[in-house]
Formats: C-alpha cells, structure tokens, sequence
C-alpha cells in the first residue's frame, strides 16, 4: 500500500465521476424527490422525532445508492488490470476516501435541502454537522466494504440493502441518539461519549474492511 | 471413551431441567416462579454466543486454508446458533410477558437480537446468492467474520449507553448482585456447558451430512463428466 496509489485511484475516481456525471446526479435527483415526498405527505412537520426519523432514513437510502455504485466500473477486464497492477488494500482505501467525500457532500445537500422545505428543529447546529460527518465517514466506509461483497455476488441491489441495513444499525442508533441531543441543543461536551463510540466504531469498521479486503478482492 | 462429552451434555441438560422445575429458588416480587426461566431463557443466548463464535474460528481458518470443509462447519455452526437464537427469543418473550406485561419492548438488548437474527439471515442468503464453491467460502467468511464483530458491539457495549429493562443495565443492579444466589449458579452454569455442548454435537451431525452430501454430489459430477 502506497500514498501514491491511493492518490492516484481517487483521482481516478474523481475523473470517471466528471466524465459520467449522470451516477450522480441521479443519486442527488434520489434525494430531491424522496425529500420532496416527504413534504407533500407531511407539509410541515412539527414533532421532532419524525424529522429525524424521516431525515436519517432519507440519508441511510441514499448513502446506499452512493455506495451501490463503488466496483461497477471494477467488472471484466479491467478487474485484472488493476489487480495486477494496485495492491487490494490501497484500492479498498482509496474507494473508502473517495466514497466519504461524494457521501458527505450528498449528506450536507440533504440537509440543506430537507430544512429548506421541512423546516428546521436543530438548535445546536455545530453538533449536528460534526454528527453528519462522522456519520457519512462511517456510512461510506462500511457500504463500500459491503459493495465490495455484493459485487461478487453479481452486483445485485437487493442483496447490497439487506447485507447493509442490519450492519449499519449500530451506527445509526448512535448517531440519531446523537442528533436528538442537537436537536434539544446540548453541547458537544455533554455528548463527547457518543461521539467516541461513533469515532471507535468508524475506526473498527475501516480496520476490519483494511483486513479482509484482499479476500475478497483475489478471485 | 471418545464420547463421553455428549453423554455429559444429555446428563447437564437433565440436571438443569430437573432443578429447574424441582430447585429451591429464591422469592423475589414481580418475578415470582418466573426466575426459573433463566436456567432455560440466559442459557440459550450463551448456547447461540458458542455456536457463534464457533462459526467465526471456521470463517477465520476459510481465509487462511480456503478448504471447502471449513467453510461447511462454519455454515452449519451458524444454522445451529440460530435455532438456539428462536428459542432464546422465545422463551424471553413468554418471560417478558410476565414480568413486563407485554412480550416485546422497545429494549436495546431485543434490538440487539431482532439485528443479530437478521444478520446471520441476510449471512444465508449471500451464501444462497454465490455460485462457486470457492468464492462462496471466501466472501461468506469474510462477511460473516464483518458481521461478528459488529453483532459482539451491538449486543456488548451500546446496551450500555442506554436505558435497559433487563439486570446489570441502566441503573439495574445485576442478577449476580442480589438475587442469583450460589445455589441458582450450581444450576446456571452446568446449564450452559450442558447446551454448549449439545449445540457442538448437534452442529456435528449436521457437518457430517452435508459433508457427505457434498461429496455425494462431486462424484456426481464426476459421473456425468465421465458419460459426456
């Protein structure tokens, strides 16, 4: 594993995504009409715990589609090419660097978006968007370690939302415990526990894709 | 005498079933004759933790041997640590009925099994969705390994953070503190080698099916690749 190759594979990324700005856009197009449902069904929501509940389902969905996408370009032939010429963990951590910053960008718009037209209870903003990092960062280092698995089982779509869903739990119980103390507006001190067991569990998660990538990566 | 722990096994379960319905227990409120349970309902969650922990050192030994053998014991470990899964679900349901007064609550450490049972499902059904042998021993492992480690935090640590109805969480003092006598432990803990291992011999049995269903089906193969 190299600084080099990894910099290189992001920015490999990066350049594909221009080209094919489509996978994209539709995953923003994604967000924008399931945020716009939400508004039609509900018009203004005034309970907090629904805009939570419908704000962290908006983002697991779309984190999942972000992900889903991860190894589509990694079929065929050139699967040997970068077999051959990357090792596997520098491509599991390139995907996992370049996975976070599209999600946490598709994160931070569904938040402008969703309080646009849903309106806005957070009183403690700083701690939600601290939050929203740390969530996107874990959501995309799992999903794509779970894209990595479903894209041996013939990319199937259905298979990536019921390998990941139950996996992501963990994550995503802590993380809306989190947001309903942002949305109360307590500080971040009083919530520095929940946000080490979040930053313990991305840690975990990175580690563990880190270690067993190259099994799944050498057909 | 090779077999001797199995004839353990069928001796520990019968003494903890015996001094389960039999046993002096202590009188405690709300709680009543319910306390019997743990002998069965504690039991089966150690029972299912064997078994699957059971299936992650096969999982591990996949990755380092990839031998199609390993990865049959892991399968089948894990199909035996679910049924001990159902039946620790229900027994704590029938518990809970009684002592909550409703048989599901929204309580971490149910959530924590509710997950657990859904992710060795979807672990079934990515091992039903691969084809080729290898692959599947590989990628199942992987996953099931991923799996593991997330289930042990789910169910270990974030029940902690939270409010829970059940001992030892959230302000409740534990069964160990009061209540689970050393008389209750002469029982409790011979249960649970008891179930552990008859889920082992049970698993056993099971790999050894499918072991020879397995090889009943290559040579199978080798028939028909002979005839064409």
């Amino acid at each position: 594993m190299k600084v080099k190759e990894i910099t290189a594979l992001v920015k490999k990324d990066f350049t594909l995504e221009l080209r094919q700005k489509y996978s994209f856009f539709s995953v923003l197009l994604y967000v924008i009409s399931t945020t716009y449902i939400s508004y039609l069904v509900f018009k203004q929501v005034s309970d907090y715990r629904s805009w939570n509940a419908l704000f962290w389902i908006i983002l697991i969905f779309a984190s999942i589609s972000t992900a889903t996408r991860s190894f589509q370009n990694e079929g065929g032939g050139r699967y040997h090419y970068y077999f051959q010429l990357f090792d596997a963990r520098s491509i599991i951590i390139s995907k996992i660097i370049y996975n976070g910053l599209v999600t946490t960008f598709i994160v931070l718009f569904t938040y402008l978006f969703f309080s646009l037209l849903l309106g806005n209870p957070v009183k403690n903003q700083g701690l939600f968007l601290i939050t929203l990092i740390l969530g996107s960062t874990g959501f995309s280092s799992l999903l794509t370690m779970v894209a990595g698995i479903a894209s041996k089982a013939n990319n199937n779509a259905t298979l990536m939302a019921v390998l990941s869903i139950p996996l992501l739990l963990p994550l995503v119980i802590t993380l809306v415990e989190i947001s309903t103390q942002a949305i109360f507006g307590l500080s971040i001190l009083e919530n520095i526990s929940l946000i080490g067991v979040i930053v313990l569990l991305n840690l975990l998660i990175v580690t563990l894709s880190f270690l067993l990538f190259p099994y799944i990566w050498r057909d | 005498m090779k077999n001797w722990w199995k004839i353990a096994s069928v001796l520990l379960i019968s003494y903890s079933i015996i001094m389960g319905f039999l046993g002096d227990v202590p009188k405690l409120p709300i709680l009543n004759e319910t306390i019997r349970n743990l002998y069965f309902h504690v039991v089966m969650w150690f029972a299912m933790l064997g078994m699957m922990t059971g299936s992650l050192v096969y999982s591990i030994k996949v990755l380092s041997d990839s031998s199609r053998y390993s990865d049959i014991r892991a399968s089948q470990f894990a199909e035996t640590g679910m049924v001990f899964a159902t039946l620790g679900l229900i027994t704590g349901m029938i518990w809970a009925n009684f002592t909550w007064g409703s048989p599901w609550t929204n309580d971490p450490k149910l959530n924590g099994t509710a997950i657990t049972m859904i992710i060795y499902l979807a672990y079934f059904i990515l091992r039903g969705s691969l084809e080729d042998p290898e692959n599947k021993a590989r990628i199942s492992a992987v996953y099931n390994i991923f799996a593991f480690v997330l289930m042990i935090v789910f169910i270990g640590i974030l029940p902690r953070l939270t409010d829970s109805l059940h001992p030892g969480n959230g302000g409740n003092p534990g069964f160990n503190n009061y209540d689970m006598d050393s008389s209750m432990r002469m029982v409790f803990y011979p249960a649970c080698i008891g179930w552990i291992l008859f889920g082992i011999w049970v698993s056993q049995v099971k790999i050894k099916f499918s072991v020879l269903n397995d090889k009943n089906k290559s040579s199978q193969n080798e028939i028909y690749d002979s005839i064409q």
